[in-house]
């Protein structure tokens, strides 16, 4: 378990009366062929607080997130991200990925562009930034993320640390409304794992709506407003970070225990 | 010089000149079919995907010096005079684009599928992360095979002697039937040819170490 200390400590946000929720899953199903991954998942995150999925590798966190910006698509129910229903008949996909983020665990920069290259090229091609408007926003998400002077490195140059933390920049720089992380540090060694997680912390104190998929415990009890343990594609159990210390189910004590 | 004039190696030069120009028609044909061809390859499209699997199996089922006879005496039939050049030409076209659709397509797959993915997430278009993001990688990977097919080009093109186009092969042939020196003759058309492919070979082996290291 990796504990890191954080320059800014994040006030969670309550959520205010009648706020529209930032994500909604209201019954969502989600099979792949046979096997049904998401069993009625209910769900809501309001705007600015951060929400940390946890549990066991096949308990359906990671398909829940990709869900949210519709890699994968819900056979049913409801989920409303942003405003939107993703099944709507007028459902515009792309327009939801202008207002969501995501980083993946494995980074997925692109091998053939600079840093900055990576940062701007969906600003200047999907938002029309100009030369002179992208570079600045560069500047600007890089020094978010503490690499300024890696502007015109290439990825192959980076730690995967720093890799992380230019992916995030790069989801940074359009602007989103929310952003999701897919067990982002789960390829890092131990040592690096904690620059990532400052970020993050960074950017959830900045108000950043955030829902995020982790196996880093201490790390969620301290960042996220909502802890939801799943378990066999459920909602098991959700609450502040505190319930992790006072586990209501035997699944989720195991999974705490168990060191994760 | 072994019984054989300069004038004579001369002409086997000019004969060298005329492969290397049908091989360069061939692979700029190729390359103007064979583009398409890799694209239609991997589109999701079921028509454009079959008809350009059919058709990459089709050439590649038939002999090149059998493309040959077909191009230069089947267009003759309904009266189109065309002489040996552009028949080889058309011919070699067909044969490259085949082939060079094929190695294409593979090095579109090669880049990997979480880059499309990453630039989906971007809200880039199809066509964007096509242009800006899988294009780039996937050149690089195809140099090495793409000049290594260059090799079997220019060494195919000596096919086009059973049409009569008169190439380093052809006028090994002719040089050999004034002098009577098999051996010398086509030992000169060996080394030339092999002095046109080895450089090229070279060079794809280079870049792919280069390529090999930059990933390692």
């Amino acid at each position: 378990m990796t504990v890191i200390s954080m320059n800014t400590v994040h006030t969670p946000v309550a959520p205010q009366d009648g706020a529209q929720p930032m994500v909604s899953f209201r019954d969502v199903h989600k099979s792949f062929g046979a096997l049904e991954v998401l069993k009625g998942i209910d769900l809501d995150v309001m705007p600015g607080q951060v929400a940390a999925l946890i549990g066991r590798s096949g308990s359906g966190k990671s398909t829940a997130l990709r869900c949210i910006n519709g890699l994968e698509k819900i056979n049913d129910g409801e989920l409303t991200v942003c405003g939107r229903n993703l099944r709507a008949r007028d459902f515009e996909l792309r327009e939801l990925r202008k207002e969501v983020g995501i980083v993946f665990q494995s980074y997925n920069l692109f091998p053939h562009l600079t840093v900055e290259q990576n940062v701007t090229l969906a600003p200047r091609k999907v938002n029309g930034l100009d030369a002179a408007e992208s570079r600045a926003l560069a500047a600007e998400v890089l020094e978010q993320v503490g690499l300024s002077d890696k502007a015109s490195s290439y990825p192959e140059q980076l730690s995967g640390g720093q890799q992380q933390r230019v992916a995030i920049a790069r989801s940074l720089a359009m602007r989103p409304k929310l952003m999701l992380f897919d067990e982002v540090t789960s390829a890092l060694d131990p040592e690096l794992t904690g620059e990532v997680l400052r970020v993050i912390g960074k950017l959830a104190a900045g108000g950043m709506t955030m829902v995020l998929v982790t196996h880093e415990m201490a790390f969620a009890r301290q960042v996220a407003d909502l802890v939801v343990y799943m378990h066999q594609g459920r909602v098991w159990e959700a609450g502040k970070g505190t319930m992790l210390d006072d586990p209501q189910t035997v699944e989720l004590r195991q999974f705490v225990g168990s060191g994760l | 010089m072994l019984g054989v004039s300069l004038d004579q190696y001369g002409f086997l030069v000019q004969g060298a000149f005329w492969t290397v120009v049908l091989s360069l028609m061939g692979f700029v044909g190729g390359t103007i079919v064979g583009l398409p061809v890799a694209l239609a390859r991997i589109s999701r499209g079921w028509f454009l995907c079959r008809a350009s699997s059919a058709y990459v199996q089709f050439v590649q089922g038939i002999p090149l010096p059998v493309i040959m006879f077909v191009v230069y005496f089947g267009v003759s039939i309904y009266g189109f005079d065309v002489n040996a050049l552009v028949a080889a030409a058309i011919a070699m076209t067909l044969y490259s684009s085949a082939y060079l659709g094929e190695i294409w397509k593979g090095c579109i797959q090669a880049v990997p599928k979480t880059q499309w993915e990453a630039g989906e997430c971007l809200a880039l278009t199809n066509l964007q992360r096509f242009i800006y993001i899988i294009l780039p990688q996937a050149l690089r990977i195809a140099v090495p095979p793409t000049v290594g097919f260059l090799v079997q080009i220019v060494k195919n093109t000596s096919y086009s002697v059973v049409i009569g186009f008169f190439d380093l092969t052809y006028s090994a042939k002719i040089l050999n039937n004034a002098t009577f020196k098999p051996f010398i003759i086509f030992t000169a058309a060996a080394l030339i040819y092999f002095a046109i492919c080895f450089p090229l070979s070279r060079y794809a082996r280079r870049f792919e170490l280069r390529l090999h290291r930059r990933n390692a």
